[in-house]
């Protein structure tokens, strides 16, 4: 446990550090999702970074791939590229494009940035891997304004018509978008209870909560003939006081102050 | 034999493929039974999915399913597989060149009594401008059968798009056929018409009464209109220096305008296109709506003989 939350203080370290050296980025979803992509990377996901193409991995769609820092600096730090290729992000011939790109950085299993088109992709995954007998699990990060596109409830409904019990929504629900907050500018609550009437099973989690969410894995791996959507609470922002639930901080980078204030506080507290 | 739509010689390929080739997929979206797939769902269970009227989940889906190693082949009409699903086409499946098919019957204007909202006239256009994106119509039943094959084992995405409506026959059963490459059907020196698609029946039975009239036409069957076999057209500006396109489709960004292209980087040969002209249709019979809209044989006689008459191999 503490290990995790080392490995989400460091994430959240990189995350600040990518984005203010690039000068444009997403931090506050990137920050949102750390405590949950730590997870996934460090405990829930099988993945072999000495061989990222192995065909029995579980896969990883970031469906808001517009906070790719995130994964980006995971798979830094699993070791599939050297850590100091994070400092080449949104630049001119990097690996790191702005929104992810499947054939330029190993460990990314698929291509995303438009918003409302990653669920289905892991619907066909999950198919895929069932049809060739394949382990491999299926993980979607959605954001919660991102549910607001129609494509996602299609793609909703094909995961619980063919009981896909390999495929895992997990919804950041960090209550914000580009706007405003979701609430304001288009409501997508009760995101339970929507999940729910699609034939989804929906478990409830603190996304900042490292227990609670490797409960909530454990959880989603007993679930057996049906998706299973975990709707994770979150803070946009998460662990930089200036920009935790501020809209703003969306699509903005730190500048250098900003930056080092931001990395004093990730490093001098405990992260949660 | 009798005219067959080329959605049927799809569904009969797609249905024969898949028995050597397991990896084939087909997604539909509801119109299984006028897209010809019924005979693969019914032989393939395990390989068929249906999404239901999703078309935007279903090109997403196949994009997941490629990535699995399998060989989806989505299956609905041209108007929604170019449009509906366009950015997921082009963000999900074309950037990242995952190996998936869109296969679409009811191209052009051959599901004419539906009017409009069916008929698609801008699909190739639309998918001639997206990068990795290779763009196929077969005109006969048996070229359907080959170039869904060759669509198969291609690696990458292809469109594929084919008639509601019934098509002569004009290729034998074994007659082979190549993504990228066009064949010249007919050799004659004053005019090359180059068709695409339901259109090479109307420029075969154009070039049968120009020659009549005793003009010597080169008659090519343009199947693939991405990537364009700039080889032939080149060849056909050297051979005739006129040349006049023949396409189901908005006269704009499809076969014509690829053509014009070729011909004015090389600043050479004379171009007269026909097609719908950047306009909608209307409900009817296919070959009434050809003839009201210019596209019929006749009306490239008509265009091939107001080229001739301009006199010259040069403009």
């Amino acid at each position: 446990m503490e290990m995790l939350q080392k490995k989400a203080q460091e994430l959240r370290c990189h995350i600040v550090s990518m984005i203010h050296q690039a000068k444009s980025g997403h931090p506050g979803g990137a920050l949102s999702a750390a405590d949950l992509v730590t997870a996934l990377y460090w405990s829930e996901m099988d993945v072999r970074p000495q061989e990222p193409a192995w065909n029995e991995r579980d896969r990883l769609i970031l469906s808001k791939g517009h906070t790719c820092p995130v994964i980006y600096a995971a798979l830094a730090m699993k070791g599939y590229y050297d850590l100091s290729v994070l400092a080449t992000l949104r630049k001119m011939g990097s690996i790191l494009q702005g929104h992810p790109d499947m054939k330029k950085t190993p460990g990314l299993d698929m291509t995303s940035g438009s918003l409302g088109q990653g669920l289905s992709v892991g619907v066909g995954m999950a198919l895929g891997a069932r049809a060739n007998g394949w382990k491999s699990r299926v993980y979607v990060i959605l954001g919660d304004g991102e549910i607001q596109e129609g494509q996602i409830w299609e793609a909703a409904m094909s995961a619980s018509k063919y009981q896909l019990d390999n495929l895992v929504a997990i919804i950041d629900v960090n209550q914000l978008q580009v706007d405003g907050y979701c609430s304001d500018i288009m409501p997508v609550e009760p995101i339970d209870k929507k999940w729910e009437a699609f034939g989804w099973e929906v478990i409830c989690a603190d996304g900042h909560d490292m227990k609670d969410i490797l409960n909530t894995f454990a959880k989603a791996r007993e679930i057996k003939g049906k998706p299973v959507c975990i709707v994770a609470r979150t803070v946009k922002g998460k662990g930089v006081d200036y920009m935790e639930g501020i809209c703003d901080w969306h699509g903005m980078a730190p500048n250098d102050e900003q930056c080092q204030s931001a990395l004093c506080q990730i490093r001098g507290g405990d992260a949660q | 034999m009798k005219p067959i739509p080329t959605r049927d010689g799809f569904g009969d390929a797609i249905t024969e493929l898949a028995i050597t080739n397991k990896e084939i997929y087909v997604i539909d979206c509801d119109i299984s039974k006028s897209c010809k797939t019924t005979k693969f769902a019914k032989a393939f269970p395990d390989r068929h999915i249906n999404v239901g009227i999703a078309e935007q989940n279903a090109a997403g889906l196949a994009a997941g399913l490629a990535t699995m190693g399998k060989v989806p082949f989505v299956s609905t009409y041209a108007v929604f597989g170019s449009m509906r699903m366009l950015e997921q086409v082009r963000t999900s499946i074309c950037y990242p060149q995952l190996n998936v098919k869109i296969a679409c019957s009811h191209g052009g204007l051959t599901p004419g009594n539906d009017g409009v909202t069916h008929q698609a006239i801008e699909d190739m256009g639309i998918y001639r401008t997206v990068p990795g994106m290779t763009v196929v119509m077969p005109a006969d039943y048996n070229a359907a059968k080959k170039l869904t094959a060759r669509a198969a084992e291609y690696e990458g995405p292809v469109y594929l798009r084919f008639t509601r409506d019934p098509l002569p026959i004009y290729y034998a059963e074994d007659e082979d056929f190549e993504i990228g490459k066009g064949k010249i059907l007919k050799e004659g020196g004053d005019l090359t018409l180059i068709a695409i698609g339901d259109m090479l029946h109307q420029a075969v039975a154009a070039a049968e009464i120009l020659e009549q009239r005793g003009v010597g036409v080169r008659l090519v069957d343009m199947h693939t209109l991405k990537p364009l076999d700039e080889a032939l057209v080149l060849d056909s500006i050297e051979k005739t220096g006129k040349i006049v396109t023949v396409e189901d489709h908005n006269f704009l960004n499809g076969l014509g305008s690829a053509v014009a292209e070729v011909m004015a980087e090389r600043g050479r040969g004379m171009l007269r296109r026909v097609g719908l002209r950047d306009r909608y249709a209307e409900s009817g019979d296919y070959s009434l709506l050809l003839e009201k809209y210019g596209m019929d044989s006749r009306s490239i006689v008509a265009k091939a003989e107001e080229l001739l008459n301009l006199g010259g191999k040069e403009a």
